[in-house]
């Protein structure tokens, strides 16, 4: 078991430093950096300054070193929580994404627990009940959340608490709260503005989920276990939660950590932008476009880095709950 | 002896699946009576494995129990020496209710089954002494001795089994079964074992609850010979020494001829012939048995888990079954126009022997 997680944590390692390499060189490949646009931005302008001020930058993030030693400077930097400066915004990266990382990463695990507790039960009762009623329904309305895009339904939500519930729903918090330091108050404003993001994010991912579960438990109830153990005398109810799913529910922890996260990353990327959300998306994607490279790469690893901690999780999950993975 | 413990009475099971309807037991009789090992045999598809999943009424969808009935003669599990005498019940199992207390309380607890692929009937994520704890927890009380506060009488009460108890019974029935070392066993997992050994432990976890029956659902058809031969050994001793009732289902006849004491052959849902195993072996009077005695392979000849030899034809459709006697296509005693008219009647054919054939019935009958 030790030794299954030390090598997790090593490969884990190893991906994040290939990971933070590679983004620095797409960070660096668009020819003319940002500072070449400055340099023409602040001539354009006749700013008497500019040469000097281009020289400080130069100086500063070394631009005119070699490639590797910058990038060696930026990941020493980097590990010691110094992200560089956004040349757009002209303050550190670090002050910039602040509170959004921690949102982040609360919006991933909200959408992620809305998904679970939802998707579960549904795949179970559409599979126990194989061509029920029930079950076409969960399957009409899980190939409608499959097949609908999380900002579509976002933009559709929104219309409908604007115009109809006539509440805010964009943003994470009232306007009081916004700027306001943390208290209770706050997090009850958090958690009344969370619901809609993470239902949002989460409908498309149930579908998928539901299904997925409801294709594994059908497989899972035809195995000759399940029939062994409700020869034993065992309820139904026990048949199927301790024998049968208990197995089906396995390979969706992997699906947890290597599909649904960065599902969730992405696709509530695009509904972070439509609601306005204080997450790292709307930041990240404003960067690539203004060529914002401190901002981009520290984006870049930072995500890299929630999928790796995700996926190490699902890892060390699965090995908790399947002694054939533990025991290996 | 000779009290009978389950008898099965025109049993018939059909799946009503797209094609149409499927008779997987047509009209099925079969009497088992305490502590003796009756031997199922019959061809692939002709209902073996559905007639003993009717037994703990779970035949699986979308298959259904048209008619016919099932006496459980059950005896209560009082212990008699608190002055009350054993009482025996008659249950119609097919007629209970399938999710219901007293059908969980016979599966496992008072009719346990083991099944024809030991590699895939653990449940893998449980060590095997979780599950006999589970079984056993279900299942069996343990006594416990209370002196009662005015009279010094012991009385006998029971109460559930704790877990540490179950662990004792887990590693007792693990030793029983021959697994070694059952002390370190008992926290194996299932992908830790061999076929054999998985087998080992199904029998474990259905002796764990001291059953009055067992079915054995071909235990031995995915093992190899040798290991099959230790399996039946082990079989036979515990029944011998629990007075333990055996449904045997096998397709060899090898097997079965050292098994049990009476063998009832199947064909297309129905028996076809019931005989002592002696009888059986030596004066076959069914056309179909006979065959099946034709095509075992001679000695040297046999393979590990070979199936039988084939019969001279095969299985009919199912979807259409010939008129009058269902073997008559592929029977060599085939008499035309009285086997493709008239349905045989179940004959007796000499002690204790019983058939369905016409060449047993007088003409014109
Ligand atoms: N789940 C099912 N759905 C449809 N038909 C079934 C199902 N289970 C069994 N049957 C039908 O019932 C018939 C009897 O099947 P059964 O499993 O009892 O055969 P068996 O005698 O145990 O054969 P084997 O030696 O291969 O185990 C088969 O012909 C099959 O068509
Ligand atoms: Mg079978």
């Amino acid at each position: 078991m030790l030794n299954y997680i030390v090598r997790r944590l090593v490969y884990a390692v190893i991906l994040l430093v290939l990971i933070s390499f590679v983004s620095f060189v797409i960070i660096n490949l668009p020819p003319g950096d940002f500072l070449t646009q400055k340099i023409e931005q602040l001539r354009a302008r006749g700013d008497r300054s500019a040469e000097s001020r281009v020289e400080d930058y130069r100086v500063r993030y070394g631009l005119d070193k070699p490639f590797m030693t910058r990038y060696a400077t930026w990941v020493v930097n980097f590990a010691q929580g110094d992200f560089g400066e956004s040349f757009e915004y002209e303050r550190p990266v670090k002050e910039l994404l602040g509170e959004r990382v921690t949102f982040t990463i609360v919006l991933a695990l909200a959408t992620l627990i809305v998904v679970w507790a939802l998707a579960i039960p549904l795949g179970v009762y559409s599979a126990v009940k194989q061509y029920s009623l029930g079950d076409q329904i969960i399957t009409s309305i899980s190939f409608i959340g499959i097949g609908m895009p999380g900002f579509l339904l976002a933009l559709l939500i929104l219309y409908y608490a604007v115009t109809v519930l006539n509440i805010e729903a964009t943003g994470l918090f009232s306007q009081q709260y916004v700027e306001a330091p943390w208290s209770w108050g706050r997090v009850i404003d958090l958690l009344n503005h969370l619901w809609i993001p993470a239902i949002i994010s989460a409908i498309t991912g149930i579908g998928g989920l539901t299904r997925i579960m409801r294709g594994n438990l059908l497989d899972t109830l035809g195995q000759p276990f399940v029939e062994a153990a409700r020869a034993r005398g065992l309820a139904n109810r026990a048949v199927i939660w301790k024998h049968a799913v208990r197995i089906a529910i396995n390979p969706l922890i992997v699906i947890l950590g290597s599909e649904a996260l960065p599902g969730i990353l992405g696709g509530g990327g695009l509904v972070s932008i439509v609601l306005n959300l204080p997450t790292i998306t709307p930041l990240f994607v404003d960067s690539l476009k203004k060529l914002d490279m401190y901002m981009a790469g520290t984006c870049i690893v930072l995500f890299s880095l929630l999928l790796l901690v995700g996926n190490l999780l699902s890892d060390l999950a699965l090995a908790w709950v399947d002694p054939r993975i533990r025991l290996e | 002896m000779s009290e009978p413990l389950i008898e099965i009475k025109d049993l018939r099971v059909e799946f009503n699946v797209r094609e149409g309807i499927v008779k997987a037991v047509d009209g099925f009789n079969l009497t088992i009576n305490r502590g003796e090992t009756v031997g199922v045999i019959g061809e692939s598809g002709c209902g073996k494995s559905v007639t003993a999943r009717a037994i703990l009424n779970m035949v699986p969808k979308p298959g259904k129990v048209t008619s016919g009935e099932i006496l459980y003669y059950r005896r209560s599990k009082e212990n008699p020496s608190d002055g009350q005498s054993r009482t025996t019940d008659v249950l119609d199992l097919t007629k209970l209710d399938p999710d219901g207390e007293t059908i969980r309380q016979v599966r496992g607890g008072e009719i346990g089954m083991i099944f024809q692929e030991p590699m895939s009937s653990l449940t893998p994520v449980y060590s095997v002494g979780t599950l006999i704890n589970e079984a056993v927890s279900l299942h069996r009380l343990s006594p416990v001795k209370r002196v009662g506060a005015q009279i010094t009488e012991t009385i006998q009460t029971h109460r559930r089994v704790t877990k540490a108890e179950g662990r004792q019974i887990a590693i007792e029935m693990l030793r029983k079964v021959g697994i070694p070392k059952p002390n370190e066993r008992v926290d194996s997992y299932p992908h830790q074992l061999s076929g054999g050994q998985r087998q080992r432990v199904m029998i474990a976890i259905a002796l764990s609850c001291e059953p009055v029956m067992l079915i054995a659902d071909e235990p031995t058809t995915a093992l190899d010979v040798s290991i099959e031969a230790q399996i039946l050994d082990i079989m036979r001793e515990l029944q011998e020494s629990s007075d333990m009732a055996i449904l045997f289902i096998t397709h060899n006849l090898g097997v079965v001829a050292n098994m049990a004491h009476e063998i009832v052959v199947m064909y297309m849902g129905k028996a076809v012939e019931r005989a002592k195993v002696q009888d059986l072996f030596y004066q076959p009077q069914h056309p179909y048995t006979r065959s099946l005695l034709q095509s075992i392979p001679k000695l040297g000849q046999k393979k590990s888990g070979e199936r039988l030899a084939s019969i001279a034809g095969s299985v009919p459709d199912p979807f259409h079954l010939p008129p009058g006697c269902v073997f008559h296509p592929r029977c060599p005693a085939f008499m035309p126009g009285r086997c493709d008219t008239i349905t045989p009647q179940w004959t007796q054919v000499g002690d204790d022997h019983w058939a369905s054939c016409l060449l047993y019935e007088e003409a014109g009958k």
